[in-house]
């Protein structure tokens, strides 16, 4: 067993963590502030690679896998957690594209969104509701050479700068009822709808597509006619779900290096806390639940890259790391005392962003019951 | 232009420099098991060329001395997008001061054959001489600029270059070949993209030892160092504190006062 980082991966890490201390860094407050996705970011992010990262070379991608995507976003989540929840869901569109596309689809739409010049999102839930996919009331008809949609998607994260999204909507009844589109936002009768306030992950965009007699081209079906629950499950318990962590891993990180630093510097009865035990317990389980997540997120984006299945990996990875960084980034809001609720301070921030990534991308909840399915099966009578 | 060659430093990480020890007896740094980087300032220089290499097309050759342990440094300055690097490493290389170096570095140069440029940093962030630039210049007769800011192409042979000095700029018109030193004001360098940390794998580091450089073991190394570290110091920075007392008008004057005393307005 080798838990060695190569090379490359140390290198991608390196380079990564220099463009978000740099680049991500003066973009911040803005962020909290007017909670808009610094679009302005996409360029530099393509020429560095984040953009296209697991875009195939021949789709002007980067072609790196899943441990790689991992690191990056993490790395760009350890400074800001908003960027890399774009991110991660700009590559689960452009995962769906490469998976389910056909050669004209993915030549029309994954160089542009490789090279950054458009953003993409996936579209599944609904005010019904997100895990109860088959529960969606968005449908879609055929009328001659056109797909009529009709309905609401809400919580997609991107919907207000994505210039395209992958939509999951109803073209019949049950598991075989579900089809994946293509919809450009400039098609006739799509719209995007509110965008929402949330407490965390403030500059990443999330808010509703609203499709009004929404008109498309017939070719522009992503995958077969009733194969849409496959897009959308494949999307989410793969790109979604080890993205979602890795961006959990990075507020992870934070919050470890911030908790560290202040029970260092801050002083009382004479001396650091970090003196105390108290506070260096509190820092051993940051430390602790940090690099049993980077072993989950690791492992589970590892099993991808080599083709096994990991959809239980994946779900652990995903529940175990957003709840453990809001676990975390309470203790660390608790270590800075006072100097913890004030926004001059980045762990309110960590706290606030880890509380979206719970819910974000299936809930824990959801994350448990695939966990769970798993961990019975070998015990369960057959039949 | 054909080739430039950028002279490059791995040095300690200054996040970890709490990790740093010095050898007692020879006065140098213990350089095992401590993180490397490129010293910050020869990735101007490398920037520098890039951009050259971009305009004009040209060879980027990356030229270092240090122990084959920091490879990874030269791998991440061939991710920034120089085509090949070239490692000068021997046991007889270590203890080498300032001349040695540069005679190590000037050999080096003189086995890779032509070249228009040879930039490097204007100091590293350990050492802190500053001396090695000029001293590479000297032996291999070339002009040497330092604290540059700026390089600008008059002709394909001819440039000019602006000398950042103590309180203005001078500018140099200068033919080629030189020996040039960037300050962090000439540029900023280009992070190594993903495509580059790529493509960087399959870029060639070659090392040579004194084998292939056949210098005098006299001239390298200690023995080859006129340099004698009489002792290393730790640098204890303390304030001398002065209590102003008064209506706060009169505190005011008091510290124009000083302000004038010690020549700061």
């Amino acid at each position: 067993m080798d838990f060695k980082l190569s090379e490359r991966e140390e290198m991608l890490r390196k380079s990564a963590r220099e463009f978000a201390e740099s680049e991500i860094t003066p973009k911040i407050a803005e962020m909290e502030e007017t909670g808009e996705y610094p679009v302005e970011l996409l360029k530099p992010m393509a020429q560095l690679g984040i953009t296209g990262l697991i875009a195939p070379p021949e789709y002007d991608g980067v072609g790196l896998g899943y441990l790689a995507r991992t690191i990056v976003l993490e790395e760009l989540a350890r400074v800001n957690a908003a960027v890399p929840m774009g991110m991660q869901v700009h590559h689960m569109a452009i995962a769906a594209l490469k998976d389910f596309g056909t050669e004209e689809q993915k030549r029309k739409y994954i160089p542009p969104l490789a090279k950054g010049e458009t953003m993409g999102c996936v579209a599944v839930t609904e005010p019904s509701g997100g895990s109860d996919v088959l529960g969606m009331q968005t449908t879609a008809v055929l009328r001659g050479d056109t797909w009529v949609l009709n309905g609401r998607k809400c919580f997609i994260t991107n919907s207000h700068t994505s210039d395209f999204w992958v939509v999951i909507a109803k073209t019949g009844e049950g598991s075989k009822g579900l089809s994946a589109f293509i919809v450009d936002k400039t098609a006739p009768g799509a719209k995007v709808g509110r965008k929402e306030h949330k407490i965390g992950l403030r500059g990443s965009n999330t808010g509703e597509l609203v499709f009004d007699n929404c008109e498309i081209p017939r070719q522009n079906l992503l995958g077969q006619e009733g194969g849409g629950l496959g897009v959308a499950l494949k999307t989410v318990s793969e790109s979604g779900r080890t993205g979602m962590a890795a961006v959990a891993l990075g507020i992870l990180q934070a919050t470890y290096e911030e908790a560290a630093k202040f029970a260092c510097e801050r002083v009382l009865y004479g001396k650091p806390i970090a003196a105390l035990q108290a506070i260096s317990f509190y820092v051993a389980e940051i430390y602790t639940d940090l690099d049993i997540c980077r072993l989950l997120c690791y492992r589970a984006s590892w099993l991808k890259d080599q083709n096994l299945r990991f959809d239980t990996e994946s779900a652990m990875a995903k529940y175990y790391t957003c709840e453990a960084a809001v676990r975390c980034a309470k203790k660390a809001v608790e270590i800075h005392g006072g100097y913890g609720i004030l926004q001059e301070y980045k762990v309110q921030r960590l706290l606030r962003d880890a509380l979206v990534t719970i819910s974000a991308g299936g809930t824990g909840e959801i994350g448990k019951v695939v966990v769970g399915r798993a961990a019975l099966a070998p015990f369960q009578k057959k039949g | 232009m054909d080739r430039i060659i950028v002279c490059l430093k791995p040095v300690p990480d200054p996040q970890a420099w709490d990790r740093l020890r010095m050898d007692p007896v020879t006065k140098t740094l213990i350089r095992e098991g401590i993180p490397f980087i490129i010293n910050p300032l020869d990735k101007h220089a490398l920037e520098a060329a890039l951009q050259l290499k971009d305009a004009y097309g040209a060879e980027v050759v990356l030229l270092s001395m240090a122990p084959e342990f920091t490879l990874p440094v030269l791998r991440q300055a061939l991710a920034m997008g120089a085509d090949r690097a070239v490692l000068l490493s021997d046991r007889l290389f270590a203890g080498s001061d300032t001349l040695a170096t540069a005679r190590i570095l000037a050999a080096g140069v003189r086995r890779l054959g032509t070249c228009d440029l040879i930039l490097c940093g204007n100091f590293t962030l350990d050492g802190s001489t500053a001396q090695v630039p000029s001293q590479l210049a000297e032996l291999l007769g070339l002009p040497n600029i330092m604290h540059v800011t700026r390089l600008e192409f008059l002709e394909p042979q001819r440039c000019l270059v602006t000398q950042k000095i103590e309180h203005g700029y001078v500018k140099w018109t200068a033919t080629l070949p030189l020996v040039l030193s960037f300050t962090k004001e000439a540029n900023r360098p280009r992070y190594a993209s993903f495509l580059q940390i790529l493509a960087a794998e399959k870029r060639p580091i070659a090392v040579w030892s004194n084998a292939d450089l056949q210098l005098p073991p006299d001239s390298i190394g200690h023995a080859g160092s006129p340099t004698r570290m009489a002792d290393v110091l730790l640098h204890q920075k303390t304030r001398q504190g002065q209590r102003l007392t008064g209506r706060p008008e009169d505190i005011a004057q008091q510290l124009v006062e000083i302000f004038h005393r010690r020549r700061v307005i």
